[in-house]
């Protein structure tokens, strides 16, 4: 097999390793592609959307889909653009997102998003939908108000044997994250705190860390947007 | 040429735009050379003069006086701006949309820790000169029309001058990254 | 609590977690409900946690959490039921049981609750009770109904009304199920005995040959999406497995379709049949029929169907006598879920787990049940393909139009004389079909379910087939005297917030935001704004994952573009701006709070 196929991205031809999602193969190559959901290193879910693509014309998503040699992707249209900032939207309106009162704000990916597509205000209507605060957890705090039902949680945190930790309760516009009810009481420190740094959001939050520590200025999307490194790369790759 | 006449308002808000706003600093040289104040809170001026140009509105809508004072400005202005998280949509004070309006009474003049002792015969009020309270904060753009918004809490100085000054000269408006947030 | 009997079911499954469906089923059947304590120990025996048991159990509509009643009454709320009547069916059972919808009468014995369609639509109103099937519901019927469940009458004795016809009234099924078969043609004619492909047929020719006859007759998936059935098979044939399974998909839920059940009921044989003409192909050794959980009530027919089967060597080991030709089938139960009819979610059920469909690539006929090669095919395909091994695709393509060969199945429901099965050959027109069924006065036919097209007279010569109007069956009229939007639009919209499963961002939201503005524009205070919102907000769903998703949006977009007049009759004229905030309304809570009259 070739160490490398060609495809092409936004009308560049780029090299990918074969069985590489597009979104990483994008990524290597300095083509920042908006995702919320991902992770590098886990499992896709491919629920978020935003890292919809076209796919020699079709519409995938990129985080999901494999590399094939002579694919042909776009990933700059005025409509993927206005899907994403569609997709940013609605997470904003389908939740409460009090940014000024999370602890996130600033590091918070979903707001990171918000900024990078110039999101000023939603086009669709706030629902404020009644959602609680799960604070009954040794480790965890669950914040329903700002999930964005990413299944981070729930594909990232495992006990040693293998068992779910979070999962999904109901479905469609009630869905919600649940935390097992034996493995939540049992949490370790180092799982509630991974669980709490993979949260995009600031829906998990990890009791033995403060929030607000870091001065507005400093965070992490404060001075540049989201998908900066990735970019960078290219700039590095031109000069 | 004549120069733009831009009002101000602070509904369900806490000032802190209009305080963000005085730290455009000495900007604020410049753009008295290119507008004039109307109804605002920075000259003090109660009631509309003259039909405006711009109408800045800062916080969302709680109250029904907060619904007469934003019609009012979309009456008298022509561009509406709403600018900050609360008029865009309805910001802290809207923490209290997804609670019973009854047990938002009850906590703030009857069992919260500061009036618990001090409202002795439980009085919630409700005399006809007070402003009646909505079932929700509402962001301004679902009472009125809005026609830009400015994010932030508040939002920074420079996206406010930076609007501002697009608005009033016509040209391009310049949105750097670092101005556009949400806290 | 009794967790014997828990781990007897849990290991009746081998404690296997790829059986949660059907553990969860058998709770369900025999409490009435899945109680909270059963689940830590289905967890402990199959190996996972609890919130992992909970995540399925939540996700479908017939397993419930809490009592439901003796009597558990799911009254069907799909678009037709309501058009023959259902509001009034609906009010007699709260008032004979004192208990509203969604609620359990004091004394415990009825729960009534809502249901998407369950297949009847030719015979509505129609509810299932404790899992039975009663049609043609009227308010005498209900009071009857509750009457004899008040007297203790088990739930085959609540109705006097008598069985359907045909196999409905075998003592295995006896459902009030009318079959209402329109119009035969080479699927529905009686003169072919099961299993004559298989016997006569299948030692002549290798698995090649038979995809290659297939292909030949250019025959597509007749559950909606149309992919050739040939090439399926041949894409499953090439991929390497050392296990590969034949899914019959009998998961119908489209509003307004049944054609399946009357399939299932009236020739399950050939259904199974077809299965193993497939198995034969592809080289499976293990079908699996995952059936609607609303068809319940055939369960025991169809195991019988199959235990006869086996007796025939039809199924079992070598075959209809041909050496290695080893496949059987077993039957899997869905439980309220109108997204697993998606083949990617199917599976996903089928292996215990929520229904949510799968990404692809990787596509099922190399990954799919327990990760193996994996052919799904609905159960219409799977008959025509038994009849095209049996008269030869070249009979077959000479039916049909270029591009769709042989027949199609149709439900139809609604506004018409004759409602129920059509079996027709493809390409005839939409005029036709309605003189056919006796339809007059024809506002608009819904072609293809709330996910398909709302057609307007304008349109009634477009001709029936993949490439102009592709359906999988369902076939709604409405007549001139329906409000469109109100009674067909809206509740389509509903049903597809009922069934999105919530993983895509904008399947989750945008059919809730759609049909709020559609409210709005119904109430009255709809601006031409709004008219915009509804033409550009739905693109972003076809970004959607899969087909639940992408066509969720359908009922605004094609009644928008159809019949824009009734939209544009309801919006306000000279107002540009209304967002429905109404001053009075809201303060009206806050004033009762503190005691004091609104002022305005």
């Amino acid at each position: 097999m070739n160490e490398f196929i060609t495809i092409t991205i936004d009308d560049q031809e780029i090299k990918a390793r074969p069985g590489e999602y597009i979104v990483a193969a994008a990524r290597r190559n300095g083509i920042y592609i908006p995702t919320l959901c991902n992770m590098p290193g886990v499992h896709p879910a491919g629920s978020c959307r935003i890292c919809t693509v076209y796919v020699n014309g079709r519409p995938m998503t990129s985080c999901t889909t494999p590399v094939a040699e002579g694919m042909e992707i776009e990933t700059r249209s005025s409509d993927l653009e206005d899907f994403r900032r569609s997709v940013v939207e609605l997470l904003f309106i389908e939740g409460n997102h009090f940014c000024p009162a999370c602890e996130k704000s600033g590091n918070c990916e979903l707001q990171a998003l918000g900024y990078r597509l110039e999101m000023m205000a939603p086009r669709y209507p706030y629902q404020f939908p009644e959602r609680d605060i799960d604070a009954s957890w040794p480790k965890l705090i669950k914040d329903h108000n700002r999930c964005v039902l990413c299944k981070r949680c729930i594909r990232t945190i495992l006990d040693e044997e293998g068992h779910h930790i979070f999962a999904f309760r109901y479905r469609g516009h009630n869905l919600q994250i649940t935390i097992d009810p034996e493995y939540g009481k049992n949490l370790t420190d180092e799982l509630a705190e991974k669980a709490a740094k993979n949260c995009p959001v600031g829906s998990l939050l990890y009791r033995g860390k403060h929030g607000f520590e870091t001065p507005i200025g400093q965070r992490k999307y404060d001075k540049e947007p989201i998908g900066s490194d990735v970019e960078k790369l290219k700039k590095v790759k031109v000069s | 040429m004549r120069k733009k006449i831009i009002a101000t308002t602070s509904l369900a808000g806490c000032f802190g735009c209009h305080m963000s706003f005085l730290d455009i600093d000495e900007r604020i040289l410049d753009l008295i050379e290119l507008v004039e104040f109307d109804k605002s809170p920075i000259d003090d001026i109660k009631k509309f003069t003259r039909e405006c140009d711009i109408g800045l509105i800062e916080g969302g809508v709680c109250n029904s006086e907060n619904v007469e004072v934003l019609k009012e400005f979309r009456r008298h202005c022509k561009v509406l701006v709403s600018f900050g998280e609360c008029a865009i949509m309805g910001g802290l004070p809207a923490l209290r949309n997804t609670v019973p309006i009854r047990e938002c009474f009850e906590e703030a003049y009857l069992h919260g820790p500061s009036v618990e002792e001090a409202n002795e015969e439980m009085i919630l009020p409700n005399d006809e000169e007070l402003p009646m309270i909505l079932d929700k904060v509402y962001p301004c753009h679902e009472v009125v029309k809005i026609d830009y918004f400015l994010p932030g809490c508040p939002p920074r100085a420079d996206l406010i001058w930076n609007t501002l000054y697009a608005l009033v000269t016509g040209e391009e408006v310049k949105i750097p990254y670092e101005v556009i947030k949400y806290d | 609590m009794d967790t014997k009997w828990i781990e007897k079911t849990v290991d009746r499954y081998g404690r296997d977690k790829t059986r949660l469906m059907d553990i969860l089923i058998e709770m369900q059947q025999e409490k009435g409900y899945i109680p909270s304590d059963t689940l830590p120990v289905i967890a402990r025996l199959t190996g996972i946690s609890q919130a992992w048991v909970e995540q399925t159990v939540s996700f479908y509509h017939f397993f419930r959490r809490e009592p439901s009643g003796r009597y558990a009454v799911f009254l069907n709320n799909s678009v037709v039921a309501n058009m023959m009547g259902r509001e009034k069916v609906a009010r007699a059972f709260e008032e004979e049981t004192g208990c509203r919808f969604g609620e359990v009468s004091e004394d415990g014995l009825i729960g009534l609750f809502d249901t998407s369609c369950i297949g009847m639509s030719d015979q509505e109103p129609a509810a299932l009770i404790n899992g039975k099937v009663f049609t043609r519901l009227t308010p005498f019927r209900v009071r009857e109904i509750v009457r004899n469940m008040r007297a203790g009458k088990p739930v085959e004795e609540l109705s006097t009304s008598g069985y359907g016809g045909g196999s409905n009234a075998l003592p295995l099924i006896r459902a009030e199920v009318r079959n209402n078969i329109q119009r035969k043609g080479l699927l529905l004619e009686e003169n072919y005995e099961t299993g004559t492909v298989l016997r006569e047929k299948l030692r002549l020719l290798t698995p090649e040959e038979v995809i290659w006859e297939v292909k030949l007759s250019e025959l597509r998936g007749r559950g909606g999406a149309g992919f050739p059935t040939g090439l399926k098979w041949e894409f499953c044939r090439r991929a390497k497995g050392e296990k590969k399974y034949i899914f019959c998909n009998a998961d119908e839920g489209e509003p307004g379709t049944f054609k399946d059940r009357v399939l299932l009921t009236e020739y399950p044989g050939l259904v199974f049949e077809g299965m193993t003409l497939a198995a034969y192909a592809v080289g499976a050794s293990e079908g699996i029929l995952y059936i609607r959980y609303e068809y319940k009530y055939l369960e025991r027919y169809l195991n019988h169907v199959l235990e006869e089967m086996r007796k025939k060597n039809l199924l079992g080991k070598n075959i209809a006598g041909i050496e290695g030709f080893d496949f059987d089938i077993r039957l899997q139960y869905g439980a309220g879920a109108y997204v697993c009819g998606e083949e990617s979610a199917l599976l996903e059920s089928a292996e215990g787990k929520r229904g949510e469909p799968r990404f692809k690539p990787p596509f099922p006929v190399e990954k799919g049940y327990l990760g193996r090669p994996t052919i799904i095919n609905n159960v219409e395909t799977l008959c025509s393909a038994v009849k095209i091994l049996y008269f030869g695709s070249e009979w077959y393509r000479t039916m049909g139009t270029e591009d769709s060969r042989g027949t199609k199945v149709l439900s139809i429901s609604g506004d018409c004389r004759y409602p129920g099965i059509y079996e027709l050959e493809w390409g005839y027109t939409v005029n036709d079909i309605l003189d056919m069924a006796g339809a007059d006065e024809v506002q608009a036919v819904q072609v293809g379910g709330p996910s398909g097209t709302l057609i307007s007279p304008e349109e009634f010569s477009r001709i029936i087939c993949y490439k102009d109007l592709a359906t999988g069956g369902s076939f709604i009229i409405f007549n001139n005297h329906r409000d469109i939007l109100r009674d067909v639009v809206h509740n389509f919209m509903e049903f597809f917030i009922d069934e999105s499963c919530g993983s895509c961002v904008p399947c989750r939201n945008m059919p809730w935001l759609l049909k709020q503005k559609l409210e709005k524009i119904l109430n009255g205070h709809g601006v031409w704004k709004d008219l915009e919102d509804l033409e550009k907000w739905p693109a972003i769903m076809k970004i959607n994952r899969c087909g639940l998703g992408q066509t969720a949006a359908n009922p605004v977009i094609t009644s928008l573009r159809n019949f824009r007049a009734l939209y544009e009759e309801k919006i306000q004229k000279g107002r540009s701006f209304d967002e429905g905030f109404d001053l009075e309304k809201a303060v009206e809570e806050s004033c009762e709070v503190v005691g004091r009259i609104p002022l305005i």
